[in-house]
C-alpha cells in the first residue's frame, strides 16, 4: 500500500520545554483514503497537524507528500504543496464577511465576483449552504465551521486535514459531509480526519492511527474494532461506563412560560413562545443545530438578556428581570458554549476566571473586595475535582487545551452547588476521557437533586444524559419526549431533518 | 509586501522595557532633530531632561515637577480605568476645564465670606462638574450608540468656549479693571489651594493624586469591579456573562474619569492657575492619555509616567528660555514618546516579515 501513499511521515519528533509532544511518529496516508487520527487531548494530534501544515518545525524526522520530500516552512508553503486544513478553533475575523474571510485565507484570491461564485458552487456541491455576504460575527459555530471547510476546499488540496469537523452538525448534516468527503476521496484527495467520535470513525474511515502520549500506539482498520476497543487503545485502559442511576424526578424547579426573545444579532434566531418545565433530579436534553436559538436560550436563562416578566421562574420566584449575578445567587447557573471569550476571559488566570462567575455564590468577594485566598482555594478545588491539567491556578485560560478549559468551566459551575444548571455544548471538541468525566459530573449533579438542561448538537450525548428530549428548531421548542426508546432517526426528524439542506446535491 | 506576524513568545520583561526604550528613542530622535535645526543636540537634551532636576535653577523647577505631575497623574488614573474596559475617554481636557469652572464658581459665589466649608464644597463641585461633563458621552453612547471617543473629544472644544465665555462674561473679576479672567482664588484664603509644604510644590491636588493612585490600584487589583472592568476590555461577552451591565460600565468609567479630571481642574483653578481664564485648559487632559499608556494603565506606572511628562513640560520651558528652542518642542517630544511607545509595543507582539507579493 505504501507505494501509493500520498503522505508519509517518518520519525517525526517535537519537544517543547518539559513535554515531548511528538515522539518518533511514523505513519502514511494512502491516496483517496479517509484516514483517522485518534487520541486524547495532549496525545500530540495538534502538534502533528501543525507540523504537516508548516506551523511547527519538527526537531527530527522527515515527511513526503506525493512522493516528494516535504518540509513546509510555513502554512503558505504547505498550502502550495497541496495541504488543506480545517482547524478546530476558527481563525476568522468577526467584523468581515464570509467572502472577505475566505479571500484572506487564500494565497491568490480571485476577483470578488468570481470568488462569490466559486463559494456558491462549492457550498452547493458539498451541501454547505452559506451566504457569502454575511458577517462572521453573526454566524453560529456551525456556520463558521462551514466557512472554514469551504475555504480549505477552494485550494483543491491533495491532503485535507479536518480537525473535528462534525462536532457541530446534526447526524443528517454529518452524513452529507461524509458524502462530500467520500466524493473528494473518490476523486483522489486524501483526508486526515481527527475526531473523538468513535462511531463516526468506525463507519467512515478506512484507516486509523492512534496516538497516545505523543507516540503512535496502534494503527488499524477501525471497522474491525468496536468503539470500546478503540477508546481503550486511545486512553490505554478500559473506558468507564456512565452511571445514570440514582435519579428521581422531584418537584418542578424551573418553569419557562411563553418565552419570546428578539435575536441576539441580525442573523440570529428569535425565540418563539418557548415553554418548558424542569424537575429536580432531571436532565432535560435540548437538541438542534447551532443557530436555531441555542445562544438566545442560554443567554435568556443565564440572565445576560432579560425577558418579559413572568417568563422564567426558579422555584416559584420570577427571574425574568434579574441579571446574571442575582440569578446565580438564587441558584440558576449556566455554562455557555464558547469557552474562550464567553465562558472565560482568555487572558485571565483560572483564579480570575473563577471569580468572574463564582464570586456571588461562593462569597469570594464580600462587599466587592476580593478574598484572594478563598478564590484560590475554590479554583484549586475545581482543578482537583475535575482533573484540569494545568501548571497551576495562575495559568491563563488561553494556555489550557480546549478539553481542560471545558472541564474547568463546567467544574466551576457544578461546584457552586447549583439548583439548576444550563449548559450549551458541554463536550464540544473535548476528548473522550474528559467528555465522559463532564457527562458523569452533570449526571451526579442531577442525582444530587439539581435540575440540568443540556443543550447540544451531539445527539448521542443528549440520549446518554437526558431523561427527556426536545428539539430546538428555528426558535421553537418541540414537546419533550422521554429518551428511552427514542432512536437517532426519530430525533433527526424532530430536528427538521437535514436542516436547510433540502437543496443540497449529493450526487456522485 | 510587508506584513505583521504575531509573535508566539512575548517576554514579560518587554512590558517594562518598552516605556524605557520609548524614552531613550525620543531623546535620540530629539537630539537628531535639534542637531538638524542647528542647536547643540546634547545641550538641548540635557536642558530638557537633566537641568530641571539637577541644573542651576533646579531649586525653582523641582517643585514644579509635582505641580505639573499632580493633575497628570490624577487624570491618568481615571482614564486608565476606562481604557482597561475598552471605554475611550479622549475628552479629559474638557472635563478638566468644566471641573475647574464649577469648582471655582462655588468659591466665587461664596466670596467674600470666609469659612472652612468653602474649599471642600469647591472640591465636590469640581468633581461633580467633571462627572457631569463625562456623563454626556456616556449617556449618548448608551442611548444612541454614539462613539464616546468622538463625543468626548468634541466636548473639549465646547468646554474651551465655555471657559472663554466665563472669563469674559459671568466670572469676570468685577475689580479686574475689565481684564478677562476671574478673581484670583489664591488671594481668597477660604477658596485657595496653597502649597502645603514650602518649596515642594505639594498642594491638595498632589494629595488627591496620591489617594487616586492607591484607590485605583485597589480597584483594579483587589476589587471585583476592577476584575469586571478588565474582563470587559478583554472579552466583553465573558464580562456580560459574569454580570457586567455594559451600559452601567460605560457610565461608571466615563463618570469616574470625568470626576477625577474635574477634580484636577478645580485644584488647578484654585492653586497654580489661580483663576479661570480663556486659556485655562493647557493640555493636561490630552497629555494624561500619554501618561496612562506610558504607565501601562497601572497606577504605579502612571506615577512614573506623570513625573516624566511633567519633566518634559518643565524642561521644554527651560529650553525655550535658555536656548530659544521653539515652543512646539514639548508637544513634539510628547508626541514622539507616544509614537515610540505604541511602535515598540507593536513590535513586541508582532514581527515584521517580508512576503513575496
Amino acid at each position: 500500500m505504501s507505494e501509493n501513499a500520498i503522505f508519509r511521515a517518518e520519525g517525526l519528533s517535537k519537544t517543547y520545554p518539559g513535554v515531548k509532544a511528538n515522539d518518533n511518529i511514523t505513519f502514511s496516508v494512502t491516496e483517496g483514503c479517509i484516514h483517522a487520527l485518534l487520541g486524547e487531548n495532549g496525545a500530540g494530534k495538534s502538534t502533528l497537524v501543525k507540523t504537516i501544515y508548516g506551523l511547527v518545525r519538527p526537531d527530527e524526522g522527515r515527511m513526503w507528500l506525493g512522493g516528494q520530500a516535504f518540509a513546509p516552512a510555513d502554512p503558505h508553503a504547505a498550502r502550495a504543496a497541496g495541504v488543506g486544513l480545517v482547524f478546530q478553533h476558527f481563525s476568522l475575523f468577526d467584523a468581515m464577511s464570509v467572502a472577505e474571510n475566505i479571500a484572506l485565507g487564500l494565497d491568490n484570491p480571485p476577483p470578488r465576483r468570481e470568488l462569490a461564485e466559486r463559494i456558491a458552487t462549492i457550498s452547493r456541491d458539498y451541501g454547505l449552504p452559506l451566504n457569502p455576504n454575511r458577517l462572521i460575527a453573526d454566524l453560529s459555530a456551525g456556520e463558521r465551521q462551514r466557512v472554514e471547510i469551504i475555504r480549505a476546499l477552494l485550494g483543491h488540496p491533495r491532503l485535507l486535514i479536518m480537525d473535528e469537523p462534525t462536532s457541530v452538525l446534526t447526524p443528517q448534516e454529518a452524513e452529507i459531509l461524509f458524502a462530500t468527503l467520500r466524493q473528494l476521496a473518490g476523486a483522489g484527495t486524501s483526508i486526515l480526519y481527527i475526531s473523538h467520535k468513535l462511531d463516526e470513525i468506525r463507519t467512515h474511515c478506512d484507516r486509523a492511527t492512534i496516538l497516545r502520549g505523543g507516540r503512535v500506539v496502534d494503527s488499524c482498520n477501525p471497522r474491525d474494532h468496536t468503539a470500546r476497543e478503540l477508546a481503550a487503545m486511545m486512553v490505554g485502559g478500559e473506558m468507564r461506563d456512565i452511571d445514570r442511576s440514582g435519579r428521581r424526578p422531584g418537584e418542578v424547579l424551573l418553569q419557562v412560560r411563553d418565552l419570546s426573545l428578539a435575536p441576539l444579532s441580525i442573523d440570529g434566531t428569535s425565540l418563539k413562545s418557548l415553554s418548558l418545565d424542569l424537575r429536580a433530579g432531571e436532565v432535560l436534553a435540548i437538541g438542534g443545530v447551532a443557530g436555531n436559538g441555542q445562544e438566545e436560550l442560554l443567554s435568556a436563562l443565564s440572565g445576560e438578556i432579560t425577558s418579559a416578566p413572568g417568563t422564567i421562574a426558579l422555584e416559584g420566584q420570577d427571574m425574568s428581570r434579574l441579571g446574571p449575578v442575582a440569578r446565580r445567587r438564587a441558584g440558576l447557573l449556566a455554562a455557555p458554549e464558547d469557552r474562550l471569550g464567553h465562558a472565560a476571559v482568555p487572558g485571565f488566570s483560572l483564579v480570575e476566571n473563577a471569580l468572574l462567575t463564582a464570586a456571588p455564590r461562593q462569597d469570594l468577594a464580600p462587599g466587592g473586595m476580593i478574598r484572594r485566598a478563598a478564590a484560590r482555594s475554590f479554583t484549586e478545588r475545581v482543578i482537583a475535582e475535575f482533573d484540569v491539567r494545568t501548571p497551576g491556578p495562575d495559568t491563563a485560560a488561553s494556555a489550557l487545551s480546549g478539553g481542560n478549559l471545558q472541564k474547568f468551566v463546567i467544574g466551576r459551575e457544578v461546584l457552586q452547588d447549583p439548583h439548576v444548571l444550563v449548559v450549551n455544548q458541554p463536550t464540544w471538541g473535548v476528548d473522550a476521557g474528559a467528555a465522559a468525566a463532564i457527562r458523569q459530573a452533570l449526571l451526579n449533579l442531577a442525582a444530587g437533586g439539581a435540575g440540568v438542561i443540556v443543550i447540544s448538537q451531539d445527539l448521542e450525548e443528549l440520549l446518554e444524559l437526558g431523561d427527556r428530549f426536545c428539539a430546538l428548531n428555528e426558535g421553537r421548542l418541540s414537546d419533550p419526549r422521554p429518551t428511552d426508546g427514542l432512536s437517532l432517526d426519530e430525533i433527526g426528524l424532530m430536528l427538521g431533518g437535514a436542516h436547510g439542506m433540502e437543496a443540497a446535491h449529493v450526487a456522485a | 509586501m510587508w506584513r505583521l506576524e504575531p509573535r508566539s513568545d512575548a517576554p514579560l520583561i518587554w512590558q517594562f522595557a518598552t516605556p524605557v526604550l520609548a524614552v531613550l528613542a525620543t531623546m535620540l530622535t530629539g537630539a537628531v532633530l535639534f542637531g538638524l535645526m542647528g542647536y547643540d543636540p546634547f545641550g538641548a537634551i540635557r536642558t530638557i531632561f537633566w537641568d530641571p532636576l539637577f541644573g542651576a535653577s533646579a531649586g525653582y523647577s523641582r517643585p514644579q515637577l509635582l505641580v505639573k505631575a499632580g493633575p497628570l497623574i490624577l487624570i491618568a488614573c481615571g482614564l486608565a480605568v476606562g481604557f482597561r474596559a475598552g471605554i475611550w475617554n479622549i475628552g479629559a481636557e474638557g472635563q478638566f476645564i468644566i471641573g475647574g469652572i464649577t469648582g471655582a464658581a462655588v468659591g466665587l459665589a461664596a466670596y467674600p465670606a470666609e469659612g472652612w466649608w468653602i474649599f471642600p464644597a469647591m472640591i465636590v463641585a469640581g468633581a461633580a462638574g467633571g462627572w457631569a461633563w463625562g456623563m454626556i458621552p456616556a449617556l449618548l453612547r448608551n442611548w444612541f450608540g454614539a462613539s464616546e471617543i468622538l463625543v468626548s473629544l468634541m466636548l473639549v472644544y465646547v468646554a474651551e468656549k465655555i471657559a472663554a465665555w466665563m472669563a469674559f462674561g459671568p466670572m469676570r473679576n468685577p475689580e479686574g479693571f475689565g481684564m478677562p479672567g476671574s478673581r484670583n482664588l489664591t488671594q481668597y484664603p477660604s477658596a485657595a489651594n496653597p502649597e502645603l509644604i514650602a518649596g515642594t510644590g505639594i498642594h491638595w491636588g498632589t494629595i488627591a493624586a496620591l489617594i487616586a493612585v492607591v484607590a485605583v490600584w485597589v480597584l483594579i487589583s483587589r476589587h471585583l469591579r476592577g476584575l469586571q472592568i478588565r474582563a470587559a476590555g478583554e472579552a466583553p461577552r465573558a464580562a456580560r456573562f459574569g454580570g457586567v451591565k455594559p451600559s452601567a460600565l460605560v457610565a461608571f468609567c466615563l463618570g469616574l474619569s470625568g470626576a477625577l479630571a474635574g477634580l484636577a481642574g478645580l485644584f488647578e483653578a484654585a492653586g497654580p492657575a489661580g483663576q479661570i481664564t480663556d486659556g485655562f485648559g493647557v493640555g493636561y487632559g490630552f497629555t494624561a492619555i500619554i501618561v496612562a499608556f506610558l504607565g501601562r494603565l497601572h497606577p504605579v506606572g502612571i506615577v512614573l509616567g506623570g513625573l516624566l511628562m511633567a519633566l518634559t513640560y518643565i524642561g521644554g520651558d527651560i529650553a525655550q528660555m535658555m536656548m530659544q528652542l521653539p515652543s512646539a518642542t514639548v508637544q513634539v517630544f510628547q508626541g514622539m514618546m507616544l509614537f515610540y511607545l505604541l511602535g515598540f509595543d507593536l513590535l513586541t507582539r508582532y514581527r515584521i516579515r517580508r512576503r513575496p507579493a
